[in-house]
Formats: C-alpha cells, structure tokens, sequence
C-alpha cells in the first residue's frame, strides 16, 4: 500500500469529475466513452486507497481551499470514517461499472454518455462529501450529489419516471433546504464554526434542551438517510435503471445520507454528548418506528425493486439508531452497517437488474420457478438476503450484533424490540423471494422456459459483491477497528 | 489628473457618448461605442472601487465647493453599486449584440444612446451626493428606460413602458416632493449638510412627510410590493438586452439610494426609530417574497416568471434591510451583487433561446434542452443560483439572509426565506421540465444551438455565478465594507 | 383661519396635486392621464417656487439698495424639473401615439392587460 502516491484530497475527488467530463466529450465513440469509465473508476479506486495508510496511521491529508464564509473554507480533511465511505464507494463503483456497461448495453438506453457521466459525477460528490472537513463543505457535496442523480433517475424520459424524478428532487432539496441548511447556520450563528472536530463542536455553545431540536432538524434534514417521513424519494427513485438504484440508491446516495448523520453525530455533536444527554433518544424512536413500519410496507409490494426500496429505508435507520443512542458498541455497529449493508443491497439490486434483463420481469409472483433458470443470480441474492437478515457466514451478522449490543447497553427496550422484529419482517419478505424462486411451480402465465442467465458480466459483478459479504465475516477487524478508533 | 478627477468620467463618458451614438449609422459602430463605454466605465469604476481609503472620495463639479455646488461622493457603498451597474452594463452589451440585431432591425444609433443615458442616469445617481441630483439622474435614466422598453417590435412593449411612465413619474414627483420639504426645512441639499441639519428638525411633520414620500416613491422604482405593477411587463415586453440591463441595474440602484436616504441621509436611528420603517418593510419584503414567488409559480411567460422572481428577489434586498443590523445589511448588498449576476444571466438565458424561436412562452420552451443543450444547461446552473444551491452565488446571499434572521430571532422569517426558496425550485423546475421533458413542439423545424456570439457570454455568467460561490472574498468583501460605510454614516 | 389662509400657497398645491392624481388614476385615455400627469408634476413645482418667496423680498439680483432677496435656488432647481417634466410628456405622448397605431386606440380599458394579449406569429 505504500507504494501507491497520496493524491490532494481535491485531486482525488477531480479523479471521477474529470472521468465525467471526458466520458460526455466522447459520446460519438461507445468503445472510448466505456474505456473511459472503466480508466476513471480504477484511478479513482487507487487514488483513495492511496489515502488508506496515511489516514490509518492518524496522518489523514488535509486540503483548504477558498474561504467561503468568515471562520468557514472549502476544505478537506481524510479521518477513517470518511476514507470508509470514499472506499465502500470506489471498490462498489468498479464492481458496478462492470455491471453497468453491460446491463445499460442489453436495455437498449439511449443517451449513455450522459447516463455515464452523471454516474461519475455522483461518485465524485460522494467523495467530496467524504473528504470534507467542515459541514459547509460536506453540504455542497450533498446538493451536487443531489443534482447529479436527479438526471439518472430520470434517464428513460417516461412520465413515471419525470413524476418519480418530481417527488426525488422535491423531498430531497426540501429536507435539505428546509431542516439541513438551518440547522447548518444555527451551528455556525451558535459556534462560530463549522469543521468537524472528534469531541464535537455545539458541546456548551447550545442549551441542553435545545440539543435534541437541533439534532432532529440534521436527522430529519439530511433526507438522504431517509428517515421517515422523508423516506418517500427513496421508493421514487426505483424508476432509475437498475444500475442506478444499485449504486446510487443501495450505496452511495444512501450511504451519504447516514453517512452524513455519523458524521454530524461523531463530530459535531460528539459521541459522548449525546449518550450522556440522550439528546438523541427520540430520534432513535422515529428511527426504530422507521425500521418497522418500512419493513411492513415492504411485505405488501410486489415490485422486487420497489420492496428492495423500503428494505434500504429500513435498513438505514439502523445505521441512525446506532448513531443516535451514541453508545459506543452502538456506533461501533452503525459504522459496521454502513459497509455491510452497502455490499448486500448492491447485490440485490444487481440481481433485480438481472433478471430485468434476462427475464423482463419485474414483479416478485413472476419470480416463481425462476430460481431453477437462474441458479447464479438466485444464489448470489439469497447471500445478500442473508447478509441483510444479520445471519453468520455473512458480514451483516457484525453490524446487528453491535448494535443489539449497543442498545441492550443503552437499556433502549424500544430500540432493542424494533431491531429483532425487523430481522423476522426480514425473514418474510426477502427471503421468502428466493425460496419461492428455487421451489415453487412456475406461475400461469409465466412460463419460464426459453429463459437463460443473466449475462456474464452481470454474474461476475453479484459474484464480486456476494463473495464480498462472507469475507466481511471472516476478515471483520479492520472495520472494526476502524469503527472503535472513531469512538473510543 | 488623479484618480479623484477622473471618477466623475464613469458618469460623463457615458452621458456625453451617448451623443455621438446617436449619429452613428449601422448598426456595429454605436454598438461598439456603447460597449467600449460601458467598460471603460466599469474598469474606471473598479478603480475607483480599489482606490478608496477610508475616507470618502469627493470630487466638486465646476470647482464649486459644496454645500453650494453639486459634488460626487463616492464610498465603499456606492462604488460597489456603480461597479455592479457599469459591469452589468458590459455584460449585458457584450451579449446582446446579436440579440439586439434582431429584435431593432434599424435606428441601433437612438437604441445605444439611449442605453449609454440610462447607463449615465443609473450612474449618476449612484455617485452623486446632492439630493436634487438623485431626481435629476433619476429621470435621466427613468426616460430613457421608457423609450428603451418601447424599441423592441412588440406592440405589447408599448404599453408596458407607457404604464411604466405613468407609474414611474408618479415616484419620481413624490421623490421631489420629499427633497422639496427637506429643502424647506434645512435649506440644503448637499446629502452631507442634510445629514447635519436635519437632526435639529427631526421632530416635525414636515421631515416625517418628507421621509414618508422619498421612501414610497424610491419604493415605487423599486418595485416593492404593492408598488411592483410596472415590473413585470417592463420586464416582459422589453427588448431582451434591456431586460437583462434593467433586471441586475434598476432596483438596484433604487434601493441604494433608499439605503442612502435611510442611513445616511435620515440616519439609522431616525429611520428606524421615531417611525416604524422596520416593520412595514419587513412586512412588505415578505410579502413581496411570497407574492413573487407564488405568482412566478403560475406565470406561463417566462420573461414574466422571471420578472416576478425579480418581485421576490426585491423583497429578500429589502428584508436584509429590515433586519436593521449588520448581517442584514450584508446580505443586502451581497444580494445586491449576487442577484445582478444571476438575474441578468438568467434572463440572457431566456434571450439566447428567445433567439432562436421568439417566443418566451412556456411552450416555445418544450424540447428545448435537447436542440439547445449548451443554453438550456446554462439555465439550469443559473437557476440553481437563484434557488440558492451551495456553490453558486446565491447561497451566500441566502445563508446571510438566514444568519440575519436568525441572529434577528425571527425563525418564522427563517421558514418562510426557506418556504419561498423552495418555490423558486418549482418554478425554475416547470422549465426544466419543459426543455428536456417535453417533446418539441414543432418536429418538423428543430431550433439549433445558438451562435457562440450569445453563448460565450451566457456562459461567462455561468462562471460568475459559481465563481462568486466558491470565493467569496471579493463579493462578501464589498458588502461587508459597503455595509459599515453605511452604517457608520459619512 | 389665519393658519389656514397663511399658508394657502399649500392648500392650491394640494388642491392641484389631488386632481392631477385623480385623474393619473381615474381616466382611461391616454392623453388626459398625461395631461393630468403634468397637472400634478406642476403642483409640485409650483410648491418649490412658493417656497422660495420671502416675504418683503425682492428678485434676486444684486444691486444697490437691496439687502432681502428672495431665494433663488428653488426657481433653478423647478427650472431643471420643468424641463424633466416636459421631456416626460413628450416620451408619454410620442408613447401614446404609437400605440394609436398599434392598437387602433388610446383608451387604456378598451385594450387591457397586454400580458393576456395572444402571442404574435
């Protein structure tokens, strides 16, 4: 690892912009234009890994550009949490590239330049986002992140995918106008300064009691986390190709969402703030409702993507309950979850693109009997299922236990309840799909004969992903000790 | 010569030029006249802006020593103002040229001379320091802005710049009404000497009247709501190149001229004290704000939408006044600076495509994005600004905007900053919508990408817009200073 | 009564200025908006001149024997605004004589809102 060079921070970042730029110039030439994407994601893959030993061994690189505001710059900043999410994003966007060229190729798509370009784009801001050293910074990652999906969402040009594309934008540019930026400001009018520091930075500045509405206004604000009720832009988004939502919608976006709630909690209020206020205890409430009542929608929806949708809506309050009852087991789970959760539900949206493209089918009754055709992509989801359900053998089983652990500690029975029944509610309605794939009698109507696999790029990338959740079992202590390094 | 007797040349140049455009025939000469003015006033102007010390710089005309002769005084404050107006001016040329060929086919001459007058008037009353001198330069550059509405082919243009007269003469009596008491009351109208003597007056009916009838005709310019009627189709109807002009100059240099009034004229303490200014302006600014926004929502003419934005951006500039503190009057003249950039852009957007199928309806607008990709993209970033998305210029104008309230203990200004935001994402969304989600209108006759000519500039607003989000150094520079010049009276 | 008529140079401006306001406001054509523009632009000017007269004063120019003059600022200033005020109705009126020829008519009811006017081919 140390040979690789350790790029700026703003270089690193530029890596997928520049990528963006270059993939759109070339849109007259496919074999260049997917050249390009595949140059620009393993650049950008070992640009961050570049950043991992510096950044473990407490050195992270750090990068100020303009003053934007008095006390507040452009700036960057690598500490493990983010170098965590900037590494779940470029090791997934390899994986998905491989992934994307081939199902965007089978589809039909029109317009991949720009569909390619945007997918950069939004990688970018997510590294942006991960780098940022000051909340200013890290929020017009977030808009640009945004801004640059919305395109994606939107790339088929239906009306249902222009309504979809409506409520995205709306819920996520309302959120974030309307709850993240004042509570931004609040902060900075409050403290004079917005840069992350371990410790936090609204410890004295802000009365107690006014500790737990500025809490929810980032909770609430930051609408990527989907909490409910801002959770909505989430099920919205599945008009995107499956690449997207695969991505984008089970990693990056998402993950920018809790990612930015870690981040908030870690370093802007503090970790040991909040467990001995319990400012946050209400949010993890509305969180645990979140975890419940999501995965309830999820048993009634027939649409694959559209359940996988309310499982990401469910799954992610798990990364907030952790992040808001603050102990540290429980954040220790949170920032497991992030990782462990990211490499499951990217494999379940890769299957749902899969079939998609060998089936055409997308409701989950049509399933039936398709397991025996696709044995690969059946499999490859039942790991994910697995990892997502928190069983062993697969890395999701670490993240739930600490965060069992966590709010067993904190005596938060609420949480502790909501977390067990959701597992089961898990069982129900994810894994009931490969089971009715592999043993149930093809449905009238849909036969499944003349049917082959999914093409083979699309195998390789939900094995890559598969494989990747029993390593997270076997190989759990680097993220692990990167998780206890960020509260103890 | 130093740099104090060249400055009353950024409002000479373009006064006595505007003479010789007149007689220019063609139509690329008077243009090029006009835009070497322009910028030669914006770079004297910028000089000026960096020469400044601490003390104001004064320069008396015809050697007549104030109180008794007419002087120019010029600060942080109002350099920034004349800078913002003689830049946007350059701009607005720079781009308009193709524009202006098509939309005045003949008599480019009178067009470019009257622009060069209305330039000289907005000028002239940002530099000036005698009261009268306001009222002149205002009608300098009030008359000539009626004519330039009238010029373009649209008959509707007619109307709108008579309506505009009607209305715009009525706030310039009133505004000379209130210098007229002022006058009787002190006997001077050296803006310095007023700010003197009317403290010994303070308490009659006469100064309040006076205050009263400035204020209300400077809000009339202004367009502050419910004075705004004359906005919307003086924006509409103008020729684009005017409107672009009109939309980053006029109110601003009205609303400078307010806060002139306002704090240095009346001082802060009066204005805001004796009589409850605050409160109706505040009152007012939201309610021009919502109104604005809300209208702008609905409008299917989208010079019209873009004019009623120009409602609610008036009352944001007038809420940071109300706020009656440092912070607001920051993001007052931040705002200032700001809104010029993205406005003029925006509409210099709506001109580029307006090129292409003269038309600002909302229909000529469908499909657009995918003939016009490089103009419709400048739209969305510049619409991105005005919604106030970080790293564009508008997001400090509104994270001030915020901070003041905030710092002001008014959260429900907070929320509804926040509310009318969101409307301006809805409106600026209805045409996004429209240019990449729509199918054309007229298959047969896709429109092409505009000439580089219009794009090139279009695209250097762009670039302003982001620039000034990313380094704010310079912009939030100036309005601070401009802010404190203010507040700390002359 | 002695308030009131002592200042009655007022109460004619007032009076002016209320009906050249009223009729900016009340009449649809054109022509007489600008006519009664121009009432209500004079009230002002003729409040500026009045108040410039000083009682026992005499024209402003300097000679021998004179020592109260009245102010002659006022009538310099109203001098500049005449001319405004003039050049207003000339741009108001070659305005209104376009739109005849555009619209057929001067009468503001007769032609509406020209937003709600139907684009042009």
């Amino acid at each position: 690892m140390a040979a690789l060079p350790t790029l700026a921070p703003m270089w690193v970042i530029a890596i997928p912009f520049i990528g963006a730029a270059a993939i759109a110039a070339s849109h007259n030439h496919p074999r260049l234009r997917d050249g390009l994407g595949w140059l620009a994601s393993i650049a950008f893959f070992v640009a961050v890994c570049g950043h991992i030993e510096p950044t473990m061994s407490g050195l992270g690189a750090t990068q100020t550009l303009g003053e934007l505001l008095p006390g507040v710059s452009i700036g960057f900043a690598l500490e493990p949490l983010g170098l965590l999410f900037a590494l779940i994003g470029a090791s997934l966007w390899l994986v998905a590239t491989l992934y994307a060229q081939s199902y965007m190729k089978h589809m039909d798509y029109p317009h991949l330049a720009r569909f390619f370009a945007c997918y950069a784009i939004a990688l970018g801001a997510a590294a942006g986002m991960a780098f940022s050293a000051n909340l200013l910074t890290l929020f017009i990652f977030y808009e640009i992140l945004t801004l640059s999906t919305y395109p994606l969402v939107t790339h088929s040009g239906s009306e249902e995918a222009r309504r979809g594309g409506r409520v995205y934008l709306f819920y996520l540019l309302a959120s974030s106008v309307g709850l993240l930026l004042p509570a931004i400001i609040w902060t900075y009018a409050a403290t004079g300064t917005l840069t992350f520091q371990s410790g936090g930075i609204v410890d004295g500045h802000i009365a107690p009691h006014w500790v737990p509405v500025l809490l929810g206004l980032f909770a609430f604000g930051i609408g990527k986390a989907a909490l409910m009720p801002f959770h909505k832009w989430l099920p919205s988004a599945m008009v995107a190709p499956a690449p997207v939502s695969a991505l984008l919608h089970a990693v990056a976006v998402v993950k920018a969402g809790v990612f930015t709630v870690l981040k908030v909690v870690i370093f802007v209020f503090g970790v040991e703030t909040l467990s001995d206020t319990g400012a946050g205890i209400w949010v993890s409430w509305v969180a645990a409702f979140t975890i419940v009542a999501a995965s309830l929608v999820a048993l009634t929806l027939d649409d694959f993507k559209a359940r996988l949708a309310y499982s990401t809506v469910a799954q992610l309050s798990y990364v907030v309950v952790g992040a808001m009852v603050a102990t540290p087991l429980a954040v220790i789970g949170a920032v497991m979850q992030m990782a462990m959760h990211a490499v499951a539900k990217i494999t379940l949206f890769f299957s749902a693109g899969a079939i998609q493209v060998a089936s055409n089918r997308k409701k989950i009754q049509q399933f039936d009997g398709l397991g025996r055709v696709m044995p690969y992509t059946f499999a490859f989801m039942t790991v994910g299922i697995l990892s997502i359900i928190g069983l062993p053998i697969f890395g999701g089983m670490w993240s739930k236990w600490y965060l069992l652990l966590g709010s067993l500690q904190a005596e938060q029975w609420i949480v502790v309840g909501a977390l067990l029944i959701s597992s089961l509610l898990n069982i129900l309605y994810l894994l009931i799909i490969p089971l009715r794939g592999f043993f149930a009698p093809a449905a009238e109507g849909v036969p499944t004969e003349g049917l082959h696999e999914a093409p083979l790029a699309q195998r390789i990338a939900m094995g890559v992903t598969a494989g990747g959740c029993v390593l997270l079992f076997f190989y759990p202590e680097p993220l692990y000790e990167l998780a206890k390094g960020l509260v103890l | 010569m130093t740099l104090t007797q060249w400055m009353p040349f950024i409002v000479l140049m373009p006064l006595i030029l505007s003479g010789v455009s007149a007689l220019l025939p063609g139509k690329t000469a008077p243009w090029l006249l006009a835009f070497a003015t322009a910028t030669a006033s914006t770079i004297l102007a910028a000089l000026v802006w960096l020469g400044l010390g601490p003390e104001p710089m004064r320069y008396a005309f015809g050697n007549w020593a104030p109180p008794m002769g007419i002087e120019y005084r010029v600060d942080h404050a109002n350099a920034l103002v004349a800078l913002i107006v003689s830049g946007i001016a350059s701009l607005a040329l720079l781009w308009g040229k193709r524009s202006a060929d098509q939309e005045i086919p003949e008599r480019q001459g009178i067009f470019y001379a009257l622009f060069l007058l209305a330039l000289a008037g907005l000028l002239g009353i940002t530099l000036t320091g005698d009261a009268f001198n306001v009222f002149v330069f205002l009608e300098i550059s009030s008359l000539s802005t009626y004519a330039l509405v009238a010029y373009g082919q649209d008959r509707r243009g007619l109307l709108a710049a008579f309506r505009y007269l009607i209305m715009g003469t009525i706030g310039a009596t009133f505004i000379l009404i209130g210098i007229g008491f002022l006058y009787m009351m002190t006997g001077t109208l050296n803006m310095a000497d007023l700010a003197e003597r009317i403290p010994a007056v303070a308490d009659t009916n006469a100064v309040r009247a006076g205050f009263a009838f400035i204020i209300v005709g400077l809000g009339l310019k202004l367009a502050l709501l419910p004075l705004h009627l004359w906005l919307p189709n003086a924006y509409a109807f103008a020729p684009n190149v005017i409107t672009v002009f009109l939309a980053g100059t006029a109110t601003k240099v009205a609303l400078y001229v307010m806060l002139r009034f306002i704090y240095t004229i009346f001082g802060g303490d009066y204005s805001f004290g004796a009589l409850p200014l605050a409160d109706i302006m505040m009152v007012l600014a939201v309610a021009g704000m919502v109104v604005g926004s809300w209208v702008a929502m609905f409008e299917p003419n989208l010079k019209r939408m873009m004019a009623y934005s120009s409602v609610a951006q008036v009352g944001y500039l007038v809420l940071g006044v109300a706020l009656v503190s440092i912070i607001g009057l920051t993001a007052t003249f931040v705002h200032l600076f700001n809104h010029a950039l993205m406005k003029a852009g925006l509409f210099m957007a709506l001109g580029t495509v307006m090129y292409r199928t003269g038309s600002a309806r909302i229909e000529a607008f469908y499909g657009v994005g995918r003939q016009m990709p490089w103009t419709m993209t400048a739209f969305a970033l510049l619409g991105l600004s005005l919604i106030g998305v970080p790293a564009t210029a508008g997001f400090v104008s509104k994270w001030y905007l915020i901070w003041g309230a905030l710092d002001a203990g008014q959260v429900w200004l907070v929320v509804l900053i926040l509310i009318t935001s969101l409307m301006a994402v809805v409106y600026i969304w209805r045409v996004i919508e429209a240019a990449w989600f729509q199918a054309p209108r007229d298959q047969q006759s896709p429109v092409a990408e505009a000439p580089k000519a219009l794009l090139i500039p279009l695209w250097l607003m762009v670039a302003l817009n982001i620039y000034f989000g990313l380094d704010t150094r310079l912009s939030l520079g100036a309005a601070e200073q401009a802010a404190q010049v203010l507040l700390g009276g002359f | 009564m002695t308030v009131i008529l002592s200042y009655f140079n007022y109460w004619v401006v007032v009076l002016l200025m209320m009906i050249g306001f009223y009729g900016v406001i009340a009449h649809g054509n054109m022509d007489k908006k600008l006519m009664s523009l121009g009432l209500f632009q004079t009230s002002v000017f003729i409040m500026f001149i009045s108040a410039g007269k000083v009682i026992g004063g005499a024209t402003p120019i300097l000679r021998d024997g004179v020592a109260l003059h009245s102010n002659p600022l006022p009538h310099v200033l109203i001098l500049t605004a005449i001319v405004v005020g003039v050049a207003t109705t000339a741009v108001g009126l070659a305005l209104a004589v376009r739109i005849q020829e555009a619209y057929g008519t001067i009468e503001d009811d007769l032609i509406g809102d020209p937003s709600h006017e139907p684009e042009e081919p």
